[in-house]
């Protein structure tokens, strides 16, 4: 296995982002998925201080083109040199992150977008597509079914609790309410996420992320040229991309997730470990994902979780900031999540984001998570003083 | 010439619905490993070995996880959707059928029954014995 290559070959520190944006988020109403997208981008370029016809790699996925790089690259009226439209879920943008660093560390693209767009909420939900399998008869309902049975089997085996999944919610919207962005910014007590409608148990709807629209779009490029640009470069650290499973009845273990594997290898790339990050963004699709991933990458012990995120402990003023934006559960979840959260990682280390602004924060740690709890991507980015 | 022997007729997930069509439960062991394979494929997911054989699970299993579908009563009503971790090994989702949706409790033993899901022959569970042999 070779993940952590060193030297000349280390991928840390090669690529740098220079450009982010986002769409507006909620209902787009009469707004396609490629305008959506297209919004971010326009506002992406003008961050970075380039133009479309700079863009030269293209990093695209959704879930309605199943040729997403191709449609882009029409769309904008332009001819890649390099193209990467992998499908892993909502993780896949942190795994672009490792493809546009490789892309750009070898040449074989020198301006690297990576974006994404969807009309989820008015234009109607889209599951990724999927071949019937041995489960489809018992009827599971997915996304929510997997994590439902994932939650169900940590609360046996750890003792974690309703109110314990509540407060990643409650945590997530105070966030939100400090993100003039964010699309839920109501008070919300646990009280409120415990008497929600029930879903599908252990789930009530507050445990679940939002449906809505949305695009985001990142402009990378190699970082002996990222000092170029209009805004303090962002570098990318680590990442480490990783898979148990596809279906959820073939996950090894529902307390244990591939970001166990891919984290590490993320923070031995960039040669930190958990107790340097200074803000952690996760892809919180319902409350247990949150939960699952900061025992994975090590910020407390396996099944230790729930206490972790008591006491409002990752809500504003608590001792480690998670999901800053307000996370899929609260600021904006338009069926793949993983670009919006690199984007606050980015933004929080530029130090552009307002009241939520955590002081000083040099060294941010992120973690996608696709398909059915299947895929994990973990990045580390740090400011300038980090490399 | 590739050696075709083991690629005859219909594929494995096809063969493990006929015998469910009649009366039968079986799952797959690969003749490499000698571990347990569900679902059923053409390479064994343990050891990469492609000789599986097909062999009758002794039914038994213990809950692994569950979860209530919550669905309007118009609609069918609340329903259950468990992992049942087979004694052989390997986990399958299911339903137990003869518990209320939200009393189905992990570890609970569970034995395997084909019954019929919208018409078509599934393996679910009962968490009461039904007579020596299971399904």
């Amino acid at each position: 296995m070779v993940k952590i290559l060193k030297g000349e070959q280390s991928l840390r520190g090669a690529a740098a982002v220079v450009g982010v944006g986002l769409s507006r988020f909620g209902d787009l109403s009469g707004n396609s998925h490629m305008e959506i997208m297209g919004e971010a981008v326009h506002h992406a370029l003008a961050d970075a201080g380039l133009t479309i016809r700079d863009v030269d790699g293209i990093f695209a996925t959704n879930f309605v083109d199943q040729l997403a790089p191709l449609a882009v690259a029409e769309y904008f009226g332009i001819k890649p040199d390099f193209m990467d439209g992998s499908n892993l879920g909502g993780s896949v943008f942190v795994n672009s992150l490792l493809s546009a660093s490789m892309a750009l560390k070898y040449g074989l693209c020198n301006v690297a977008l990576i974006c994404y767009g969807s009309n989820n909420r008015s234009g109607g939900f889209v599951a990724p597509a999927q071949a019937k399998t041995v489960e489809s008869i018992y009827k599971p309902r997915y996304p929510i079914q997997a994590y439902a049975l994932a939650a169900a089997r940590h609360m046996y085996q750890y003792g974690t609790t309703p109110e314990q999944l509540a407060e990643v919610a409650v945590a997530a919207r105070k966030w939100a309410r400090l993100n003039p962005a964010a699309e839920m910014r109501d008070p919300l007590s646990i009280a409120d996420v415990l008497n929600a409608r029930r879903v599908l148990d252990p789930f009530g709807v507050r445990d679940c992320c939002l449906v809505s629209d949305g695009g985001a779009a990142m402009i990378l490029v190699r970082a002996d040229r990222a000092k170029d640009f209009p805004k303090a470069p962002v570098y990318m650290l680590g990442v480490s991309s990783r898979t148990t499973h596809n279906i959820i009845s073939s996950m090894p273990d529902l307390t244990v997730t591939a970001a166990a594997q891919s984290a590490p290898e993320a923070f031995a790339m960039a040669g930190v470990k958990p107790s340097d990050i200074d803000v952690v963004e996760l892809y919180d699709a319902f409350t247990i994902n949150t939960i699952l991933f900061l025992e994975d990458m090590g910020f407390c012990q396996k099944g230790e979780g729930g206490a972790f995120v008591a006491n409002g402990n990752i809500a504003p003023g608590g001792k480690l900031p998670v999901n800053t934006n307000g996370g899929g559960l609260s600021c904006v979840h338009p069926g793949m999540y993983g670009l919006f959260l690199m984007i606050e990682a980015v933004q929080q280390l530029r130090g552009e984001c307002g009241a939520r602004q955590i002081k000083d924060a040099k060294l941010a740690a992120c973690n996608g998570n696709g398909g059915y709890l299947s895929s994990q991507v973990t990045a580390v980015f740090g400011t300038a003083a980090t490399l | 010439m590739n050696d075709t022997s083991l690629f005859e007729g219909p594929g494995p997930v096809q063969r493990y619905q006929d015998a469910l069509t009649q009366g039968l439960f079986l799952i797959q062991q690969c003749k490499g490993c000698g571990k347990h394979v569900f679902y059923p494929r053409v390479m064994c997911p343990h050891c990469g070995a492609s000789e599986l054989k097909w062999v009758e699970p002794t039914g038994r299993g213990v809950v692994y996880s569950t979860s209530v579908v919550r669905q309007k009563p118009e609609k069918g009503g609340d329903y259950n959707v468990a992992l049942i971790e087979l004694d052989e090994g390997p986990r399958m989702m299911s339903r137990v059928m003869d518990v209320d949706p939200d009393k189905v409790k992990i570890g609970m033993k569970v034995s395997a029954h084909i019954g019929l899901l919208d018409g078509q022959h599934a393996v679910v569970f009962y968490n009461k014995e039904q007579g020596s042999k299971e399904w």
